[in-house]
């Protein structure tokens, strides 16, 4: 493999404490190194930010939603096709793009790594077959438990290690890579015609509660030591006064500790926290609650969280959640579609449009930042949209703008057809905090990077790394005369490097590089009971033979890269 | 204003995609500039001076500019696309979305025009002498924004699913139509001179369809509302009024809920 120097650079990487020094980042072999030979390639950073590539923590960029989405929303690919170019195939799609446009797209961005935060296990084999179309970067996917079967009888009797062992094989034959929660107990409560929205109302039939199922996945999760902590989208999203759904469910992690060997401190992962932090009691009186979720999260280390920044876009969002995708469709009237998961969980895909001129998109865009401009330590605090449900992933570069220039966000409240209300609702007025580019590294590289347990794989500099590497076209020692040129500058990467492979030249894709699939293998105690359970609901319940549910071989899973753990 | 004619002269074998066929796209261009103007047949892009003879030169801008487009273009698509400003005159009959997404401006048909002319159009005036396909002034595949506003007449007949999602401005169809008037329609006004068939309003929130002729068969979601004297494009007359779709939402409006109306000449 070849050898490059990317030299004279302003390096930005919190796992070494480097804030902007002049520095040199060595490549070799696919990895970072101290130093390389006389005859390496020489990249010249003079006056560029140099950073690790960044790492994507939550996003539905793979499976069955993305694709219903993709089928009911032809519109979303008017106007936006790209076509063939150089090594790129031909692309589309907005807020849903074709596989090979995500992946260009993070690409150029400076993006190496990304996690498809929803896979419904019964399609993982659709999932990882988009994965494996998806160009450039590493993916790994949450298989989703917080509405399964399986998952709710075992934690009814506070039987944690059933749990774990169900866990651990569901894991293992999806190819996934942590265990992901959407609105616990209600997706499957929403099948009796009902919802939780508190985490103590009780699932129908199973007769269990969402505080019980959350707790119950945080100890499973410990007791298998698994990389990533417990991933959660709590109850009650999206509606006014939801906040304090997000503080009890926050509560139940308080007590737990994180065990594993991958450097992970937290136990959970609060998700798109912007969609977990409103106050009032209706869209009228609608207002932030921004500042009570991140005291709470300020204060517990034991969780990290991402933000889910609206980007006030046409978009379309999907999620697990279904009842919420209904309701969603009763507000703004434009075409749902529902999917069921049998025995595991749902989904639904409802078009949405957060305009600028409507006052509860704007404080929606508001509450987004604040989360991240009160996070006191960014270390456990990143930067997404929910892709594509507050926004595309597309607008990273316009979030890291709003973020590092109060001018822009000030220039964006006063174009607010209902400034005032957003003034009013929100302490985005307040907040003059500019995110720095060290930080900026922190909550979208070395952050999401050890949440995920991937530390010493990805996320920094350190020889013996991975050569994941991004320099922008932005002189940190130059003051910006004009916020967009942020925006400009992290739009499109000078150079990515993705392990070692040099992926995109000056905004163009020079490589289509080595895409991994990052999944965990997880061992455990022979557990004949919870085998004797699978083999028992396929031949009950599942429409499909156990023979065809296995995501495996050379077609789903071409380049997978392997984290063991052990917990026998 | 300028006049800009082109004429066919080497037919494409395939369909071609000329959405570069406008007043705004060829403003402020001379002859040869217009020829040199990307054009798509297949996967392959070519010029537009590789199908047509293009004389004069464009008007400095779109409202200075008008286009004559001679020959025989019925396997050209996309004429007058995203049109502002200015004239557009096709002599003969034209293929898939004429018109489409025009914002202003006046475009004139003299033949056919096929599917999709006027998708989601905005402004403007467009007018079909012979007959209009399908989706006439409806809204993009998936999407849920129809024609909004302009102006679109046709002589003949059109095809089915006109006003599909519309949500203003009018289309007048001298002659008869398809089935599917104005699905799921939010606003604006289609006046039948002929025939319809059926599915007239289906799921229709609001706006206005007027039935000169017969309706073969009547939505069960319309409901009738009495007799009514109306001046519809000129012509007095003695309407039915219906109200509908009563199987879909309504807005209120100063707490009378708004229904689509549909009337048919008596």
């Amino acid at each position: 493999m070849s050898e490059y120097i990317i030299k004279n650079g302003n390096v930005f990487d919190p796992v070494q404490g480097i804030k902007g020094d002049k520095a040199d980042v060595a490549i070799k072999d696919g990895k970072i190194v101290d130093k390389v030979g006389s005859g390496a390639k020489v990249i010249d950073a003079k006056g560029k930010t140099v950073m690790a590539g960044a790492v994507e923590i939550h996003a539905h960029i793979a499976g069955p939603k993305i694709n219903m989405g993709r089928i009911y929303r032809p519109e979303d690919k008017l106007f936006t096709c790209t076509p063939t170019k150089g090594l790129e195939r031909m692309g589309g799609g907005a807020s849903i793009p074709t596989t090979f446009k995500t992946g260009y797209e993070y690409a150029k961005m400076g993006y190496t790594t990304a996690m498809e935060a929803a896979m419904p296990p019964l399609f993982s084999r659709h999932v990882h077959e988009e994965i494996r179309d998806t160009p450039i970067i590493d993916e790994g996917a949450y298989p989703v438990f917080g509405n399964n079967w399986f998952v709710m009888e075992y934690l009814k009797n506070k039987e944690i290690e059933n749990t774990a062992a169900y866990i651990a094989w569901l894991i293992r034959v999806t190819k996934g890579f942590a265990v992901k929660v959407v609105n616990p107990g209600g997706t499957e409560a929403w099948a009796w015609g009902l919802n939780c929205l508190s985490v103590n109302d009780p699932v129908p039939y199973f007769d269990i509660t969402p505080a019980e199922i959350i707790t119950g996945l945080i100890e499973a999760n410990e007791y298998l030591g698994l990389p990533h902590s417990l991933h959660i989208h709590p109850n009650n999203l999206g509606n006014p006064g939801c906040y304090e759904t997000t503080l009890d469910t926050l509560k139940l992690a308080e007590g737990y500790k994180a065990k594993n060997k991958f450097g992970r401190e937290q136990v959970m992962h609060l998700t798109h926290t912007q969609f977990h932090s409103y106050g009032g009691t209706n869209w009228g009186d609608f207002e932030s609650k921004a500042k009570e979720v991140m005291d709470y999260v300020n204060k517990n280390k034991n969780i990290t969280i991402d933000t889910g920044n609206v980007t006030l876009d046409e978009t379309t969002t999907m999620t697990a959640d279904g009842p919420f995708e209904h309701h969603l469709s009763g507000l703004n009237h434009l075409k749902w579609a529902n999917i069921d998961v049998e025995l595991e969980t749902g989904s639904g895909v409802v078009p949405y449009i957060y305009s600028p001129n409507i006052s509860v998109c704007a404080i929606q865009w508001a509450i987004g930042l604040e989360i991240a401009l009160l996070a006191k330590d960014p270390m456990r605090c990143y930067i997404t949209t929910d892709h594509p449900n507050a926004g595309p992933f597309t607008r990273y570069p316009r979030v890291i703008k709003w973020l590092m220039s109060a001018k822009a966000r000030e220039a964006q409240v006063n174009a607010f057809k209902h400034k005032d209300k957003v003034l009013s609702q929100t302490s985005i007025g307040t907040l003059d905090r500019e995110i720095s580019l060290y930080e900026l590294a922190q909550m979208t590289r070395a952050g999401p990077a050890k949440s995920l347990g991937l530390a010493s794989m990805c996320g920094g500099l350190k020889p013996g790394m991975d050569a994941d590497v991004a320099v922008y076209n932005f002189n940190p020692d130059k003051p910006v005369a004009n916020p967009d040129d942020i925006e400009k500058a992290f739009s499109r990467c000078a150079h990515v490097f993705k392990s070692g492979v040099e992926v995109v030249t000056n905004g163009e894709i020079v490589s289509n590089g080595h895409k991994r699939t990052l999944w965990v293998n997880v061992k455990v105690k022979d557990n004949p009971q919870v085998m004797r359970d699978i083999n028992e609901k396929f031949l009950k319940y599942y429409s499909m033979t156990q023979a065809n549910y296995e995501a495996l071989g050379h077609h789903f899973v071409p380049n997978p890269y392997t984290l063991e753990v052990d917990a026998t | 204003m300028e006049t800009v004619t082109i004429t066919m002269k080497n037919p494409p074998a395939l369909y071609l995609e000329a959405d570069n066929v406008s007043p705004d796209a060829f403003a402020g261009k001379t002859a040869a500039q217009i020829a040199e103007l990307h054009v798509h047949e297949g996967n392959v892009t070519s010029t537009l001076g590789k199908y047509f003879d293009v004389s004069g030169n464009a008007g400095a801008t779109a409202v200075d500019t008008k286009i004559i487009v001679k020959g025989d273009v019925k396997k050209v698509k996309y004429l007058g696309f995203k049109m502002s400003a200015g004239e557009l005159v096709v002599e003969g009959s034209t293929d898939l979305y004429a018109g489409a997404w025009m914002t202003g401006g006046k475009m004139l048909v003299k033949g056919n025009a096929e599917g999709f002319a006027a998708t989601a159009m905005k402004g403007g005036e467009l007018v079909i002498e012979g007959n209009a396909g399908n989706y006439l002034g409806a809204a993009y595949r998936g999407d849920w924004r129809g024609m909004s506003g302009g102006k679109i007449l046709v002589k003949g007949n059109a095809g089915s699913d006109i006003g599909m999602y519309m949500l203003g401005g009018e289309i007048i169809v001298n002659g008869n139509v398809d089935v599917h008037v104005c699905t799921h329609a939010e606003g604006g006004k289609v006046i039948i001179k002929g025939n319809a068939k059926s599915k007239v309003g289906g799921q229709m929130v609001d706006g206005t369809i007027y039935v000169f002729g017969s309706i073969d068969t009547m939505m069960p979601g319309f409901k009738p509302a009495g007799e009514i004297e109306l001046e519809v494009d000129g012509v007095k007359a003695k309407f039915a009024h219906y109200i509908g779709d009563m199987g879909e939402r309504h807005k209120k409006k100063k707490g009378q809920i708004v229904y689509a109306n549909l009337y048919k000449k008596i």
